[in-house]
């Protein structure tokens, strides 16, 4: 009665038929040393090399399972290594852009003055002699950071609050009528406008009201706003709709007027989500190249005013001095220039997304549960 | 005693209210103004081009002359990008939501949304300065050995400046988008009907085939037109990578041109009917990307009762 199962050493009938645990990893060195063989025949580098390790390794394993455990199995794991290969082959442009920002990017921005100065007066000439002479290069980014900064904070005052209400028309007002369900709709297919026919817009709007050609900070700033509403319409209304409705009846239970639950007990609930939703936008229209091409032209120097004269801003500076370098026989500086803004650029939208996940999380309504 | 403290109250509380509601109401209807204004001044200004003498075009042949080059170009290099991104997307989508070990799986989506937020102008200036160059041997070898097919046909572009290449570029830019799409409605995807079909001794990807693909189609439909909307209005891309020209059917020689980008190399020196001209070209792409996007979401909308997909 007292018999005892002695553990069988034998593999279980479960597992029997499978490649062991250690199969993948036996399969990775194997095609890693016989990718390392094929690439030292034909002239070896890192990219080849994985890109010929992972064809092997698929085959390898896909071919060694079909061999032991069928092909349902095999099929599996082909699947697995497709998949896996999708989500590396997205990665890889993501590095590639980063490290060549940086890359090109760095010697731009530590140069002396090029966050303080604009372009007012760099002619080619002073491209020519930095070229020539090695003497620095002259010009900056000041200009283009102050009107991006100003046409994004103007898109964003006019955005914010058009966006918002909307949102809680459709949230709070809408009740399904088909004026909602038109907004709704037609907000989802504003969210697909090209930029620049969002650009052509605002020109084609501010030719015919105040006269041909009028090309101003505040014509770029409503054609963001055009991109940036819908941005901040969807996002606020995903925000207010997790509300939960017992505060809201809560505060009517208590004879408050709808408006004043909107504004009191609806809207903080969901302050962290619409803040982090605007940052989000605000991320998004600031690397619009296209729309503040057609809408502000390019200025070299400073200008503070929205309402009057061209402006340059951080996408079209980069556009121009890529395009049309300053000294066309010697585009170095130029692209120099182009290549610091561009790491400007993305550390400006980086810091945006972070800050709009700091915000969602340092502003979260605590829950008590 | 007065009955009033129920029925009726007193002045500020239902100003406030009418106020309110009539304010956000407003802003709802200013959207819908803003669309159908985005259609009415492209018309206005549009128009002059429409009605001018060919002669007066650019090319002396008319406006529809003009842009059917073009808006081949766009379709050109809009069904590139779509052909690379949509499998590369739903590779990650479904590696995201049903390979990559659950912890991981956030922290991996927020990885590929970062692709979503690198600016449309530094895409543009990678591709031209280190993609065309990195990629323009992969183009002589197409033109030597595949030549024979009219879209290979050499001489290669020494440049690598080619629609294929500005192709490539779109197709990195629509990825996350399709990619985001995608992944929301594989997580949709009922959880009984993938463990029904594991618990019938499905392998991982018979799974996938059985229960998660056909649930997730309508929405693969979709996002694939919302990045084809997106491919086909995308500007910096295509105007800094490509060099442009006239319409060509090989992929690899310079050549062809994009609505979008033929705008905004022309538009800031534009002057007279040229501006007329181009923005005639942008009604023509507001009404193709706005017929591909409606399309996108009456899909959805059409299957909003079984996926929850908005």
């Amino acid at each position: 009665m007292t018999d005892t199962l002695t553990p069988v050493k034998k593999r279980s009938a479960l597992t029997k038929g499978q490649l062991p645990k250690w199969a993948p990893y036996l399969v990775l060195g194997i095609a890693l040393v016989l990718g390392a063989a094929v690439l030292a025949l034909i002239g070896f580098n890192a990219l080849g090399w994985g890109i010929v390790s992972a064809v092997f390794f698929a085959v390898g394993l896909v071919g060694w399972s079909a061999a032991v455990e069928g092909s349902r199995r095999a099929k599996d794991k082909l699947a697995t290594c497709l998949v896996v290969g999708a989500f590396l082959i997205a990665l890889l442009p993501l590095f590639s852009v980063i490290w060549t920002v940086l890359v090109n990017g760095l010697p731009g921005l530590t140069d002396p003055g090029f966050l303080s100065t604009s372009m007012n007066g760099v002619t080619g000439a002073y491209d020519n002699k930095s070229v020539e002479q090695g003497a620095p290069v002259v010009g900056g980014i000041f200009h283009a950071l102050i009107g991006t900064v100003l046409i994004t904070v103007l898109a964003t005052v006019i955005s914010v609050p058009v966006g918002l209400l909307t949102a809680v028309y459709l949230v709070e007002y809408g009740d399904d009528r088909p004026l909602a369900r038109a907004i709704t709709f037609f907000v989802d297919v504003m969210t697909g406008i090209p930029s620049i026919v969002a650009g052509l817009f605002a020109a084609a709007f501010f030719f015919a009201i105040v006269g041909p050609g009028t090309k101003t900070g505040a014509v770029a700033a409503v054609a963001l706003s055009v991109l940036m509403i819908p941005v901040v319409v969807r996002s606020s209304e995903e925000m207010l709709k997790i509300v939960p409705n017992e505060l809201r009846e809560a505060a009517y239970a208590l004879g408050v007027r709808k408006w004043r639950t909107i504004l009191k007990v609806v809207i903080p609930t969901a302050i962290s989500g619409i803040a982090s939703g605007i940052t989000l936008a605000i991320a998004r229209v600031i690397g619009e190249t296209a729309p503040i091409l057609v809408t502000a032209g390019f200025a070299t120097s400073i200008n503070y005013n929205v309402f009057s004269g061209w402006m340059a801003s951080l996408p079209t500076f980069i556009y121009t001095q890529i395009l049309n370098p300053t000294s066309p026989s010697n585009p170095d500086p130029s692209s120099q220039r182009a290549w610091g803004a561009a790491l400007v650029l993305i550390i400006l939208v980086m810091l945006l997304n972070l800050g709009a996940r700091l915000i969602a999380r340092m502003f979260a309504p605590k829950t008590g549960r | 005693m007065t009955t009033t403290s129920l029925t009726t109250s007193r002045g500020a509380g239902r100003a406030g209210d009418k106020v309110f509601s009539a304010a956000t109401l407003a802003a709802g209807c200013l959207i819908l103004a803003v669309l159908f204004g985005v259609a009415l001044f492209l018309v206005i200004q549009a128009f002059p081009a429409l009605v001018a003498s060919p002669d007066k075009i650019q090319g002396g042949e008319g406006f529809f002359a003009y842009i059917w080059p073009i808006v081949i170009g766009t379709l050109i290099a809009a069904v590139i990008a779509l052909v690379i991104a949509t499998p590369v997307a739903i590779g990650v989508a479904l590696f995201i939501s049903h390979f990559a070990p659950r912890r991981l799986a956030s922290g991996l989506g927020y990885v590929i949304d970062l692709l979503a937020a690198i600016p449309s102008v530094v895409y543009g200036a990678w591709g031209a300065a280190f993609l065309a160059k990195e990629i323009s041997p992969a183009y002589n070898w197409l033109a030597n050995n595949l030549g024979w097919l009219p879209i290979f046909q050499g001489p290669a572009s020494a440049t690598g400046k080619t629609i294929l290449t500005a192709g490539i570029v779109l197709s990195v830019m629509i990825l996350p988008i399709i990619t985001s799409l995608t992944r929301e409605i594989f997580l949709q995807t009922p959880k009984l009907h993938e463990e029904a079909a594991l618990a019938l001794g499905a392998t991982r990807w018979e799974m996938i085939k059985m229960a998660v693909l056909p649930f997730g189609r309508p929405g693969i439909v979709s996002a694939v037109m919302l990045g084809l909307g997106r491919a086909l209005g995308e500007t910096m891309a295509v105007a800094l990578v490509l060099s442009s020209g006239a319409l060509t059917a090989s992929l690899i020689q310079s050549g062809n041109q994009t609505i979008a980008a033929e705008i905004a190399l022309n538009f800031p020196e534009a002057g007279g009917l040229k501006v007329n001209t181009l923005i005639a070209a942008g009604l023509v792409l507001f009404v193709i990307t706005l017929g591909v996007n409606m399309i996108a979401r009456w899909v959805i909308t059409r299957h909003k009762e079984f996926s929850g997909a908005n």
